[in-house]
Parts: structure tokens; C-alpha cells; sequence
């Protein structure tokens, strides 16, 4: 399934269709999502106070976050003191710019990536491959993304979508190897490749889990031990962080560590924790430890608008561990495809209606039942369902006070004008009661009218009762 | 046998699904709470909670009922109702009034006295057996929102456990949503529908006659898709299981 680069926020229902109609996919998801929910239940055991441990997290965060300027002004002073060079980038075109004129001028032509989400936000390799230096993403999943001209689909399992035999296809039809659907094989030949790219490269690109305002450093999670060899082995590192990153002090890593890889993928702690402090300056004793340059690009792109809105401010707490997509039982019939943007699921559907603006993501606050499976697992206990419903309120009222409505169908509107006139007081309540009870002798109304026919596309339609409750109690006594 | 004393006057919210579809379930919580001791008084003025124009986004229309709910409530020494999700709305009556503190004070104090069935017998009045005899074989639907705004967990179990006759056989899938979601089982009626099939695959396996729960919206939801399927397995709600004898 290509040709993904029609799909859009708004486009969710009719993506969410093509989905459904895809067994394979549909199979994988459940699987998978099933296995990472387990896996992350059984590490939960181990740390009997995982209630408060959310709680510090929340709290750290939602502090950092109303004093966001300040810790970032700490970070950015201490991360120069270390010997990095900060860059600001307003939006997605300013942090490709940068990025690509540190290419530019470093004479770059060979870049190597690990697997960041901030990058995939502002679409970093195709601005990239426009100059002609795509680099090589070198996190096993999203190097199978990249052949695939596709987009990750998870936050942290980007091929989570594509089976093992799917994979074996596209390495035979890209890389020319012997077929076979043996993943040691799959990942031996990944590897050999990487490497060589590795050694190569003369720009590494990173994202960033957490960044440490009274020291300056960042901290790179992962797996394979490729961000720990793209932070370490070209001459530039390039490090590209989402401003809502900072976190205050050295020590509330502990926390986020026990925290993140549990929620994640259920391990305790990823195989991999890199903590860059500055780059290689020669120091005697420790030169050659990692690159002569380190450059951080922080990134706004919209999250200092987020920050100041006190209401979806803790939209920005999130830590991209993916446990609310693989909780989320749409997200695990439908997978991330559908929600045709770069952050899927619940907490995607919070994120990109503010990202993007509401005018092209409207429709995916509305891709949620509010079952609230999101909020019971989410590490930072961001109430999601909470901010979907605000979301839900601001795609129908407008934005702001004043701004046209984005998403408001005339009809949708009145027949919700006309139901509250009709609920709101008790005699024309019983009145439209009777008149839906004509209505449901007629089979002819119940064909025509959308919700009733999308209702028995799938299920038998309820009754109205012959005569409702209320008929029995009229003298208000029981 | 002499009624026993009424312990707690109870002001009966019926929801309008209960009201207008569901009659029956109504009647068997009025059977229910009267067991329990409760003298029940249903007040004709009421109609909804608000919730599907709250979840739908459109804010001003669901202050418009909910309002004219906190006028026929804000009286009563206990409200409750025989759902979870109606229970769970009048706790986000603060949020939906958030521009008005003092409507939103009015609400807190009515979400406060405002209790779901289970909750209010085992939690408010202590009452797990009701005397209740239903020889059948049960699976347990854990209502999303009852289930995690509410914390309705082990209420309807200690219930159903007095239940003479009955064994509850707990399903894998049981706090999986149904995919009912108001007006997203039929804004997303595919969507809606895979979430139900991945329960019902599970439910229509299980050694189970009835399948029950707290909420008249996920059981029509069930059992539309139930009846669809061709499957045997009946949906009732928890109120009518304890009012069998």
C-alpha cells in the first residue's frame, strides 16, 4: 500500500476505510499493539510506585512548561558554555534551512540519521534530497520506511505496520538480495549496509529525548546503538529538539528513565542512553570521544503557541513513548496511516489539529471514541480525552473568540440547535419523543436519515420502547 | 415480609436512552433501589444530561440542557442513574462551564451527589445481595467511562457475586471499548464497527448466555451487532440482572 502522500488530517474517515480493507495490516496491528501493551504490563510490575513516579513526571513537566523560556534560555547558555552552537529555528522551513546550509557549509554529502520524530514533523530528508543530500536513516525501521517511500507509522516502531514478509519483498526489490523472511537474516543485511554508511558519513542528525537545562546536555535513547554511532562517529553532529524537551535539572532524568522505556516498548531501560555533553574539544585524554562540532537546533514550529494556551498546554508534556497509541483501540484497528500526519493516534490527534492548525486537522479530534484507554497509560498522565473534547469545542466554535468555525457543516449545526431546543424543555422533549415514535413505525425514515442508515450498515437498529418510562410516572412518585 | 425502612431518598435520573428505548432497564433500577431500601421519586421534568451535543463540540447547545438539568437535580439529596457515561458527563459539567464559576460550582456540588447504580448500592448504601436469583452464565462488559472516570470496577462484580445462580465468566476483551462512542458509531461507522467485531469475536467464543454491563449505549451498540452476527449470547443490563429473582 503506497501512494501515501495524498493521505491528510482531514481525510481520516476514507483513510481509516482503506485501512480496514486491508487484512494484512489490520492483522499486524492488532498483534503488535497487543504484544507492546503486554510487554509494557509486565514491566509496570516492577516498579510499585509507578502512580507517583507518573505524578513527579507531570509535575516536572507542567512546571517547565509555564516557565518555558526561562529553562530554555538556562539550556541554550549551558549547552554553549559545553561548546555546541545553538540555533533557533522559528518554524519547519527555518530548522531545514539550518540544517541544510550546516551541510552546505561543511561540505556534508554523505549523512547518516537516527530515528527522530521532530525531523519527520518538519520533513528534514526531503528538503534534504531537494539539495541532494538525503541522509540515511539508519534506525532499522525507519531505513525500511525509507525504501519504502513511506512514513512511519508508530512513534517508536515506524515499520510497525509491515510484516516480515512484506520487508523480505522490498529488501529483495530494492537491495537485491536472496529472498528470505528469517529476521536475523533481514537484520544481518541492514547492518552491513549501515555500517558502511556509518563509516562514510561526514554529518551525523539526531533528535533529542530530553534536554537538561542546568547542564546542557541532551539525552538520545535507542536500541540498536546506531544514534550512538550517528551522535559519535561523523565530524558534525546535528541534534534537532523540540523546545517542550527541556526539562529542569540532571536528576529529573531519573525519573523520565524509569518511566519512558517501560511505557514505550516494556523494556526497563533501552540498550542504548547517549549523554552528550558538547562535543570534542580537544580536552586532553578525551579527544576523538565524538565529534569537533555539535550543533543544536531547537524548534518551535508552533509549540510556543501550545505553551501559552493553558488549556492544551500539556498537549506539550508528552514524551513520545507511543503507549497511548498502542492503548488506543482505534489506532489498533486502523494503525497510523490513516490519521495522514506525522504523530498518529491519540496523542496525534491532540498534536497535529494544533501543529497544523484547524483548518486542515479538524477531523481528528473526532477520531476517538473517548474511552480513555489513552489516559490510563500515558506516563505523564496528559488527559487526552479532555483535550479532545476542548479541540472538539474549537473546531465547531471557532478557534478564537471571532474566528470563522473550521469545521462546521450548516446542517450538523441547526439539527443541534434544534435538539437542545427540544431537550431542554420537558413538554417539547415528549413532544419530539411521540413524533420519533410515528417516525420509527415509517422503515422509509429510518433508510433516509444518514445516521440511521450508517447506524444498520452494520447493526440492527434499537427500538424506541412503546411507551417510554416516563409514561408509567407521571404523578412523580415511583 | 414488612419493607424495610427507606434508608436514603433517591432522585431516579432514567436518561433518556433509558427513558425512551429502555424502559425496562428503568423499571428493573426503581425494583432494585427499592430492595435496597431507597424510596424512589422520578421527576417528569427531566429529559437528558447534555452529553451527545458535549462530545459532539458543540458546547453552547449542551449547556443549554445541561443546565435545565441542574434545575430539576440540584435538589435532590442523591441522584442516580443507570449508567456510567451519563455520571461521568455531570463530572465535566465544570469544564463545560468552565466561563461561568458559578454555574460550575452549582455543578460540582450535583456531580458530587450524582452516582451510578453499582457505585451508589455497594459505595453509598454498603448493599452487595439483593436477594437476586438469575441462573445463567454472565460475561462482564467494563463501561469505558463508568470503568475509568468513574472507577466502576469491583462494584457490579461484588454484586453480581450475591447473584444465586449466576457465574461470571470474565472476558479478555473486557475493558476494550465496544466502539459505541455517541455520534462516533455513525460519524466513523466502519471504525466503530472493527473495535465491536474485535469484542464480539471474543464474546461470541466465550461460554456465556448474557453478556451485561451499566450502560444502555454500549449494550445497544452490542447488541445490534450481536443480532447482526446471528449470535445467541443476550445483552441485559446490570440492573435487570439484579432484579431478577
Amino acid at each position: 500500500m503506497s501512494g501515501h502522500s495524498h493521505r491528510t488530517p482531514d481525510g481520516f474517515a476514507a483513510q481509516a476505510r482503506e485501512a480496514l480493507g486491508d487484512r494484512t495490516l489490520t492483522q499486524a496491528m492488532r498483534r503488535v499493539t497487543d504484544l507492546f501493551a503486554e510487554r509494557r504490563a509486565a514491566a509496570l510490575e516492577t516498579v510499585p510506585d509507578w502512580q507517583e513516579l507518573r505524578q513527579q513526571a507531570r509535575a516536572i513537566k507542567l512546571h517547565t512548561l509555564a516557565r518555558l523560556d526561562h529553562y530554555l534560555a538556562q539550556f541554550a547558555g549551558a549547552a554553549a558554555k559545553n561548546g555546541a552552537i545553538v540555533h533557533w529555528a522559528e518554524d519547519a522551513a527555518a530548522a531545514c534551512r539550518i540544517v541544510g546550509e550546516l551541510a552546505q557549509v561543511h561540505r556534508a554529502t554523505r549523512l547518516v540519521k537516527s530515528k527522530s520524530m521532530a525531523t519527520e514533523e518538519i520533513h528534514l530528508n526531503a528538503a534534504l534530497a531537494a539539495a541532494g543530500t538525503e541522509p540515511v536513516e539508519t534506525d532499522l525501521g525507519e531505513w525500511i520506511i525509507q525504501l519504502a517511500g513511506e512514513m512511519p507509522s508508530h512513534i517508536i516502531v515506524p515499520a510497525i505496520h509491515k510484516t516480515r514478509q512484506q520487508i523480505s519483498e522490498l529488501f529483495v526489490d530494492k537491495l537485491g538480495v536472496a529472498p528470505s523472511d528469517e529476521p536475523t537474516v533481514l537484520a544481518a543485511e541492514a547492518r552491513e549496509r549501515l555500517r558502511q554508511h556509518f563509516a562514510e558519513a561526514d554529518m551525523g542528525i539526531s533528535g533529542v529525548n530530553f534536554g537538561v537545562a542546568e547542564t546542557g546536555t541532551i539525552l538520545v535513547l535507542e536500541n540498536e546503538g546506531n544514534a550512538r554511532m550517528t551522535t559519535t562517529l561523523p565530524k558534525v553532529h546535528v541534534a534537532v529538539m523540540g523546545i517542550e524537551k527541556v526539562i529542569p535539572r540532571f536528576a529529573d532524568l531519573e525519573v523520565f528513565l524509569r518511566l519512558l522505556p517501560r511505557s514505550g516498548t516494556g523494556q526497563h531501560l533501552t540498550s542504548y542512553q547517549s549523554l552528550l555533553t558538547g562535543p570534542d574539544v580537544g580536552v586532553p585524554g578525551r579527544a576523538g570521544q565524538g565529534p569537533r562540532e555539535l550543533h543544536l537546533v531547537l524548534l518551535d514550529n508552533g509549540r510556543a503557541n501550545i505553551a501559552v494556551d493553558e488549556t492544551m498546554r500539556e498537549t506539550l508534556a508528552c514524551i513520545r513513548c507511543g503507549a497511548c497509541l498502542n492503548a488506543c483501540p482505534v489506532y489498533q484497528s486502523v494503525g497510523g496511516h490513516a490519521y495522514g500526519a506525522v504523530y498518529p493516534g491519540p496523542i496525534g490527534a491532540i498534536l497535529t489539529p494544533q501543529l497544523q492548525g484547524m483548518h486542515q486537522a479538524a477531523a481528528l479530534p473526532f477520531a476517538s471514541s473517548l474511552c480513555g484507554a489513552c489516559k490510563d497509560v500515558c506516563p505523564v498522565q496528559i488527559d487526552i480525552p479532555s483535550l479532545l473534547l476542548e479541540l472538539r469545542k474549537r473546531a465547531v466554535e471557532g478557534e478564537a473568540p471571532g474566528a470563522a468555525p473550521a469545521k462546521r457543516a450548516a446542517f450538523e449545526a441547526l439539527t443541534w440547535k434544534l435538539w437542545a431546543w427540544f431537550v431542554r424543555s420537558p413538554g417539547r422533549y415528549r413532544f419530539a419523543a411521540a413524533m420519533a415514535r410515528l417516525g420509527d413505525k415509517l422503515p422509509l425514515v429510518k433508510r433516509l436519515l444518514p445516521p440511521m442508515r450508517a447506524w444498520a450498515s452494520s447493526r440492527a437498529l434499537p427500538r424506541l420502547a412503546k411507551r417510554p418510562f416516563r409514561a408509567g410516572h407521571k404523578d412523580g412518585g415511583s | 415480609m414488612p419493607a424495610p425502612r427507606p434508608s436514603r431518598d433517591v432522585a431516579l435520573f432514567a436518561t433518556c436512552l433509558g427513558d425512551q428505548l429502555f424502559p425496562g432497564v428503568v423499571e428493573a433500577t426503581v425494583t432494585v433501589l427499592e430492595r435496597a431500601g431507597c424510596a424512589v421519586r422520578f421527576d417528569p421534568r427531566q429529559t437528558c444530561c447534555g452529553q451527545p451535543a458535549f462530545n459532539s463540540g458543540y458546547w453552547r447547545e449542551a449547556r443549554q440542557v445541561a443546565r435545565h438539568f441542574l434545575d430539576v437535580f440540584e435538589r435532590a439529596d442523591a441522584v442516580v442513574a443507570p449508567s456510567g457515561s451519563c455520571v461521568a458527563m455531570l463530572h465535566r459539567f465544570p469544564q463545560l462551564f468552565a466561563d461561568e464559576p458559578d454555574v460550575a460550582a452549582r455543578a460540582a456540588a450535583l456531580a458530587h451527589k450524582t452516582f451510578e447504580l453499582s457505585s451508589f448500592l455497594v459505595r453509598e448504601l454498603g448493599v452487595t445481595d439483593l436477594g437476586a436469583r438469575f441462573d445463567a452464565r454472565v460475561g462482564w462488559h467494563d463501561a469505558c467511562h463508568g470503568l475509568r472516570e468513574l472507577g466502576v470496577r469491583d462494584e457490579p462484580r461484588t454484586l453480581l457475586a450475591a447473584v444465586q445462580g449466576l457465574e461470571l465468566v470474565e472476558l479478555r476483551t473486557r475493558e476494550s471499548c465496544c466502539g459505541f462512542g455517541g455520534t462516533f458509531s455513525v460519524k466513523l461507522p466502519e471504525v466503530s464497527t472493527a473495535m465491536l467485531d474485535h469484542k464480539l469475536d471474543e464474546v461470541m467464543e466465550a461460554p456465556i448466555d448474557v453478556l451485561a454491563a451499566i450502560d444502555g449505549s454500549c449494550l445497544m451498540q452490542l447488541h445490534g451487532r450481536l443480532e447482526r452476527r446471528g449470535a445467541r449470547v443476550r445483552t441485559m443490563h446490570l440492573a435487570e440482572v439484579l432484579a431478577s429473582r
